[in-house]
Parts: structure tokens; sequence; C-alpha cells
């Protein structure tokens, strides 16, 4: 019951929040509405036994990815943007195309059906401690995708650097 | 015990709004925010069933989907440094030279 109830309040912040952010006229706004839906997403992850899980989501999304998103927003202007329209041209297709989509996300859930159970049980997990087990299923079976992710990230710092570089100064 | 489908269907409205700001705003800034939203849902979808599965694979997949949200984060908003820096603009409808 009590964990009924932590749901319905996650998921009515979480709607809530993510509206203001699609919505609201200052960018600004968005982002922070944004950083409070990551947190009750994180609270959600702990409704599901995933505290590993919980504290990347605060650490990575709402500590790193979101504060690269607020800086980025204070290097472009922000002057007009309170003043000019938010939406483009064409916003009623768009919308309609998305409630649309929502409607049919939502029609097909009642004929999901579960698959074969896996062999970590919450209580096994519980015994292992969440990182534990994460760690052992990781480092056993998906070391290559691993691997994959370290590289990823290579080529993202290097991307990151050549984009943001200023030509004119460096060769001035 | 909540049931499952409570999850999946918070994870379908979350995903239908962050299509919806996709779609609807001209802020570039803004639109990369929504597809933060929409692999958020699909997170959360990811580690729902597989609480429900008694399985660790999707956590896993979460864990690969956050790496690869922080790299386009940050390849993606050096992109609007270097459009803001080269057109002066941040807004979708003004990058037109493709005339498409």
């Amino acid at each position: 019951m009590v964990n009924q109830l932590l749901f319905l309040y996650c998921a009515v912040v979480i709607i809530g929040t993510g509206l203001v952010a699609v919505r609201a006229k200052n960018p600004v706004y968005s982002v922070l509405s944004v950083m409070v839906l990551f947190f009750h997403m994180a609270g959600l992850y702990l409704l599901l036994n995933a505290e590993f899980l919980a504290a990347i989501q605060i650490i990575v999304y709402a500590g790193a990815i979101l504060v690269l998103y607020l800086f980025v927003l204070f290097l472009v202007s922000l002057r007009q943007e309170v003043k000019i329209e938010r939406f483009i041209a064409s916003h009623g297709v768009s919308t309609v195309v998305s409630v649309c989509l929502g409607a049919c996300l939502l029609a097909i859930i009642p004929s999901f059906k579960l698959g074969a159970k896996g062999q970590y049980p919450v209580e096994r997990i519980e015994q292992l401690t969440h990182t534990k087990a994460m760690g052992l299923e990781l480092y056993s079976n998906f070391i290559l995708p691993f691997e994959i992710a370290g590289l990823i990230l290579l080529i993202a710092v290097i991307g990151g650097l050549v984009l943001a570089r200023n030509e004119k100064e460096v060769n001035e | 015990m909540i049931p499952l489908s409570w999850y999946m269907a918070l994870a379908a409205v979350l995903f239908s709004i962050g299509t919806y700001g996709f779609l609807v705003r001209r802020n570039i800034i803004v639109m990369f925010l929504s597809m933060e939203l929409m692999l958020n849902a699909v997170n959360l979808n990811l580690v729902a069933m597989s609480h429900y599965l008694d399985s660790l694979v999707g956590h896993n997949f979460v864990f690969f989907i956050i790496t690869v949200a922080a790299a386009e984060a940050a390849i993606g908003l050096g992109l609007v440094i270097v459009l803001f820096r080269n057109k002066k603009t941040i807004y979708v409808d003004h990058i037109n030279e493709l005339k498409g």
C-alpha cells in the first residue's frame, strides 16, 4: 500500500514536471524541472530494488548531464528567448501525432505477456547486494559491450573537444 | 505489490511527452532535453521488466544507455555551440540552408 502510494506520487510528479519541461517558456525552467523528474525517476528505481541505478541516475544524469545542459544554455544567448514564439508553426500536427503515439502505446500494454524468469530473483540480489550482482553480470556476460562503451566515451571526449574549440582564436 | 502495467503505462506517457517536446519546440536544446526524457522512459521500462522477470539484463542495458546518453549530450551540445557560433541562432526553423 505504501509502495503504491509512493509510486503514484512519483508518477504524478514525473508527468507534471515532464509537461512543464516541454512547455515552459524559459529553457532554464525546462532544465530544472527535468532535474526534479530525474530525482523522482531515481525514487522509482529504488522501488524496483535497483539502488545502484538510482545512484547512477542522480550522479550522472542529474549531476553531470543536466549541468552540461545548463552551461550550454548560458553560453547561447537567452535574451530574446522568453519574448518570441516557442513552438514551431505546425505544432498542431505534432500534438496530434504524439497523442496518437501515446494512445497506441497505452493500448498495447494489456496484451503484453512476461517471458521466462531469469536467474536473479530479489532474494539473491539482496543477498549479493545489487552492485555486486550487476558487476558479476556485467563482467561475465557483457564484457564486449562494456569495452565498446568505453570507446564511445573516448569518442565523446575527443569530439566535444574538437567541436567546442574556437578555430579563429587558435589561429591568431 | 505494484503491477508491471503501471510502470509500462508511466513509461508510455513519458515517452509520448518526450516525443511531443521533440516535435513541437523550436529551441534545439529543449529538443535534446526531450530526447533525454524518451531515453528515461525506455530505461524505466527496462528496469521494471527485468525486476518482474528476475533478471539483470535490463539493468545492464540501462547502464549502457546512460553511458550513451552522456556521450550524446556531450557531442550534441558541442554541435549546438558550433551552430550558435556560426549562425547566431539555436532555432531549428532558422537553419534552412538546404531548403528542405
